[in-house]
C-alpha cells in the first residue's frame, strides 16, 4: 500500500472551534495541522483499543502536526447530539476543511488514512 | 418440585394510550406500554404522523413527555408539517414536554475504520429521554441507518440490542419502518419488535383513496384484527373501530313518530322503535327525501336534534322543496335542532365519507339521523364496499340509539325488492315507496315490507305529496284490482251513487208497502162492517119469530077458550 504523505498546509488555527471545551482533555501538541476529537464510550477495551490505534498512526503520519481531543460521550452525552454521532467510537477531523469523521476501533489503518485524508486512493 | 406456572397469578398487559381516536379502542388500551411497537407502511401513508401524535397526545393529554428522534425530517420540517394539523410542537418544546433529535445519517463524509458500535446513538437517546423525563419515545424511520452505515451485522445485532436497551428503559417506542416487497418492511425490523407491529396502509381502488390500519401482531394482548379505515384531517388521525364485533347494543320501548300519522297508523299506531335503522326505498321521484323530510320535522317537532346528510342536495335547496311541501326546516335549523350536511358522494372514498359522518354524529349528538340516498355510495364504491359500510354506520348507530333513515333509489321496476336484499337485512323496517302508472297518470303508492317488532299494516296506501305536507289515502282494492289517482276516486264517486240510488229504492219500496197495507186495511173494514150487518140482521129475524110464535100460541088459547075446549098439555106445542 502506499503511504506517501500528502503536503500538510499548516496554519495558525484556533485551540478549538467547539464551545464546550471545558471539561476536554487539553491537546496534547500545540495546535497545528490536523485538529482531531475522538469520542469514546468510557473505557470499553474497544475504546481504549481506538486510542491506542489512532495515536499510533497520528504519531507515524502526523507527527507533531496534530492536536487530538478525546471525549468520552458518558461525561458528557450532549455532545452526541451536538455532533450528530450515531457509532462509537467516532473520529471527528474538522481541520482542515472538509470535515470528515471515521468510526471505528481505527485497527483498520489504511481506512483511518482515507478517512482523514492523508492518502487518496 | 411445585408447578410454578400454575400458581402464577394471571398479569394483563398494561398499555399506553395513544390518544389517537379509535386506536385506543381497536388495541383494547393502546399500545404495550414500556415496550416498542413497530409501525410500518409504505410511503405516504401516515407513519410519521401517527407516531407523532403519540407523542403529542401523550404530552398533552396524559402529561407524558416524549422524545421524537427524526432520521429523515429535520426539526423545522417536523415543527412546520404538523403544524397544520394543529400540532404547536414549538410551544410543547419549550415547555419541555416534546424534544426533538434529527439524527443526519450521511455516509459520504463517514469512513469505517474498524470495529464500532452504536452506542454513541444510545448515548444520545438516553440524554433526550433524561433530559425531559420522557415517558415515550418515536424513532422515525430507523431504517435510515441502513443506508448510512456498511456493517449490516453489526447494525442488525446493535439494534436487536437497542430494542432491549428501549425496554429496560422502560419507555413506550413506536419505530417506524419503510414497508418492503412481500415482508412487512424493508429491513426485517418486525423480527426486533416482537411486542405490537401496526401496518398502515394507503390504496387508491377507482381514483379514490382510502387509509387503512390493521393490527398484524400485538403480543399478550386481544385486539381487533380486522383492517380499519382511518383518515388524516385536521384533527390528526382518527381511526374507525367500526364493526362491533357483538349485537350487544341496548333496545329501545319508546317510539317515535314519523311525522306522517297515516304511516304511524301503519305501524301499529305508535310508528316507530327509537334506535331503529329504517330503510326507505323506492324509484326515483317517489317522494323519498319528502318522507325523509317529514321524519327530520317530527324528531325537531319533539325537541330533538336531528342529523341530515344530504348526498344529492344542498341544504338551502332541501329547505327551499320542503317549503312548497308545507315543512319549515328553517325553523328547525335555527334553533339548533337540524343540521343538514351536504356532500358530493364522490368528493371522497366510502371510509372517509363514513368517517365524516362518525364525526358529525359525534358533535351534533343528534336524535334521528338521515342518510338520503344510500345508493350513492355505489357510485363512490363497489356495492360490497358500500354495504360494509353501511353494515358500520347501522351499528355505530344503533349503538348510540339514534334513528337512523336511509333512502335508496331503486334502479328498475322489475328487481325493486331484489337489490336491496343485502341493505336490507340490516334494516329493522323497511318502507316502499312506488310509482304506478295507470290511465295517464302515475300515482305514488306506499307499503310497509317490514317492521321488527311492530304489528303493521298489510295494506298499500296512496301516498299523496299535498301543500301541506304527506297524505296517506286508503287505495281502492276491489274486484277491479287496485285503483288509484283519478281511477279511486272515479270509482269511489261511482260507489257514493250507488248507494244513494240504493236509499231511493228503500224508500220507494217502503211507500208502495204501506200504501198495499192501507189497502188491505180499508177491505178488512169493509168485510168486518158487512159481517156486523149480517149478524144484526139475523137477530131480528128470531125476535120475529119468537113474537109470531108467541102471537099464535096466545090467539089458540084465546081461540080454544072461546070454543070451550079442554087444555091441551104444553109439551105438544
Amino acid at each position: 500500500m502506499s503511504t506517501d504523505k500528502k503536503e500538510i498546509i499548516i496554519e495558525s488555527i484556533p485551540t478549538s472551534q467547539s464551545e464546550d471545551e471545558s471539561n476536554l482533555m487539553k491537546p496534547e501538541v500545540p495546535l497545528e495541522g490536523h485538529v482531531l476529537r475522538l469520542f469514546v464510550t468510557g473505557t470499553t477495551p474497544r475504546s481504549v483499543r481506538a486510542i491506542t490505534n489512532l495515536r499510533s498512526i497520528l504519531e507515524e503520519h502526523l507527527p507533531g502536526r496534530y492536536s487530538l481531543e478525546i471525549v468520552d460521550l458518558y461525561q458528557q452525552p450532549e455532545l452526541a447530539k451536538q455532533n450528530n454521532l450515531i457509532a462509537a467510537p467516532t473520529l471527528i477531523k474538522s481541520l482542515p476543511d472538509p470535515v470528515r469523521r471515521v468510526i471505528g476501533d481505527m485497527s483498520d489503518e489504511v481506512q483511518v488514512l482515507l478517512g482523514l485524508e492523508l492518502i487518496v486512493e | 418440585m411445585t408447578t410454578p406456572k400454575a400458581e402464577r397469578p394471571r398479569r394483563t398487559l398494561s398499555k399506553t394510550a395513544t390518544g389517537i381516536e379509535g386506536f385506543d379502542e381497536v388495541t383494547a388500551g393502546g399500545l404495550p406500554k414500556g415496550r416498542p411497537s413497530l409501525v410500518c407502511g409504505a410511503a405516504g401513508c401516515g407513519k410519521t404522523l401517527f407516531a407523532m401524535e403519540f407523542l403529542v397526545r401523550g404530552a398533552v393529554e396524559f402529561g407524558e413527555p416524549g422524545v421524537f428522534i427524526a432520521f429523515e425530517e429535520t426539526e423545522n420540517d417536523l415543527v412546520d408539517n404538523v403544524a397544520s394539523l394543529g400540532f404547536e410542537l414549538e410551544d410543547l418544546v419549550s415547555q419541555n414536554l416534546i424534544r426533538l433529535d434529527h439524527i443526519v445519517v450521511d455516509r459520504s463524509d463517514t469512513t469505517e475504520g474498524g470495529e464500532y458500535d452504536l452506542e454513541s446513538l444510545f448515548i444520545r437517546l438516553g440524554h433526550a429521554i433524561d433530559s425531559i423525563g420522557a415517558k415515550r419515545i418515536v424513532l422515525d424511520t430507523l431504517e435510515t441507518l441502513f443506508g448510512g452505515l456498511n456493517n449490516q451485522a453489526v447494525l442488525r445485532s446493535e439494534l436487536r440490542r437497542l430494542f432491549r436497551w428501549l425496554k429496560e428503559r422502560g419507555v413506550t417506542a413506536v419505530i417506524t419502518a419503510e414497508r418492503g416487497d412481500g415482508a412487512l418492511t424493508r429491513q426485517g425490523l418486525e423480527e426486533y419488535v416482537s411486542d405490537c407491529v401496526v401496518l398502515l396502509d394507503h390504496r387508491v381502488n377507482d381514483q379514490v383513496s382510502t387509509r387503512r390500519l390493521r393490527i398484524v401482531k400485538y403480543r399478550g394482548s386481544l385486539h381487533g384484527t380486522n383492517e380499519y379505515p382511518f383518515l388524516i384531517d385536521e384533527d390528526g388521525i382518527c381511526v374507525m373501530p367500526l364493526t362491533s364485533t357483538s349485537l350487544d347494543h341496548g333496545t329501545s320501548e319508546d317510539r317515535v313518530q314519523t311525522g306522517v300519522p297515516e304511516l304511524d297508523q301503519m305501524l301499529g299506531g305508535q310508528g316507530l322503535y327509537r334506535g331503529s335503522s329504517v330503510l326507505l326505498s323506492g324509484t326515483s321521484g317517489t317522494g323519498k327525501s319528502s318522507l325523509a323530510s317529514h321524519f327530520a320535522h317530527a324528531t325537531c317537532e319533539a325537541g330533538e336534534r336531528c342529523l341530515y346528510f344530504a348526498f344529492e342536495e344542498s341544504p338551502t335547496q332541501i329547505v327551499r322543496n320542503m317549503r312548497s311541501i308545507g315543512l319549515d326546516l328553517s325553523r328547525h335549523m335555527s334553533a339548533g335542532l337540524l343540521r343538514i350536511v351536504s356532500a358530493r358522494p364522490s368528493h371522497y372514498g366510502l371510509e372517509l365519507h363514513l368517517a365524516t359522518m362518525l364525526k358529525a354524529i359525534k358533535e351534533f349528538a343528534p336524535h334521528s339521523v338521515i342518510i338520503d340516498p344510500i345508493t350513492s355510495f355505489i357510485a363512490v364504491g363497489s356495492a360490497n364496499d358500500a354495504q360494509a359500510m353501511l353494515v358500520r354506520l347501522v351499528d355505530l348507530l344503533k349503538e348510540r340509539e339514534i334513528t337512523s333513515y336511509f333512502t335508496s333509489l331503486t334502479q328498475g321496476a322489475d328487481t325493486l325488492e331484489a337489490t336491496e336484499v343485502g341493505m336490507s337485512s340490516l334494516m329493522d323496517a323497511w318502507l316502499f315507496v312506488r310509482a304506478l302508472e295507470t290511465n295517464g297518470e302515475r300515482n305514488r303508492l306506499i307499503y310497509v315490507l317490514k317492521a321488527r317488532g311492530i304489528a303493521h299494516s298489510n295494506q298499500v296506501r296512496e301516498f299523496n305529496i299535498t301543500s301541506t305536507g304527506i297524505r296517506l289515502t286508503d287505495v281502492y282494492l276491489g274486484p277491479q284490482g287496485v285503483l288509484t289517482g283519478s281511477a279511486r276516486v272515479a270509482r269511489e264517486a261511482e260507489e257514493r251513487i250507488g248507494i244513494a240510488m240504493d236509499i231511493l229504492q228503500a224508500e220507494k219500496d217502503k211507500v208502495l208497502s204501506e200504501r198495499r197495507r192501507a189497502v188491505i186495511e180499508a177491505q178488512i173494514f169493509v168485510l168486518q162492517a158487512e159481517l156486523s150487518a149480517d149478524l144484526s140482521d139475523s137477530h131480528h129475524a128470531e125476535q120475529e119469530r119468537d113474537g109470531v110464535i108467541q102471537e099464535q100460541s096466545v090467539s089458540r088459547e084465546a081461540m080454544a077458550k072461546s070454543r070451550g075446549h079442554l087444555e091441551l098439555p104444553a109439551n105438544l106445542t
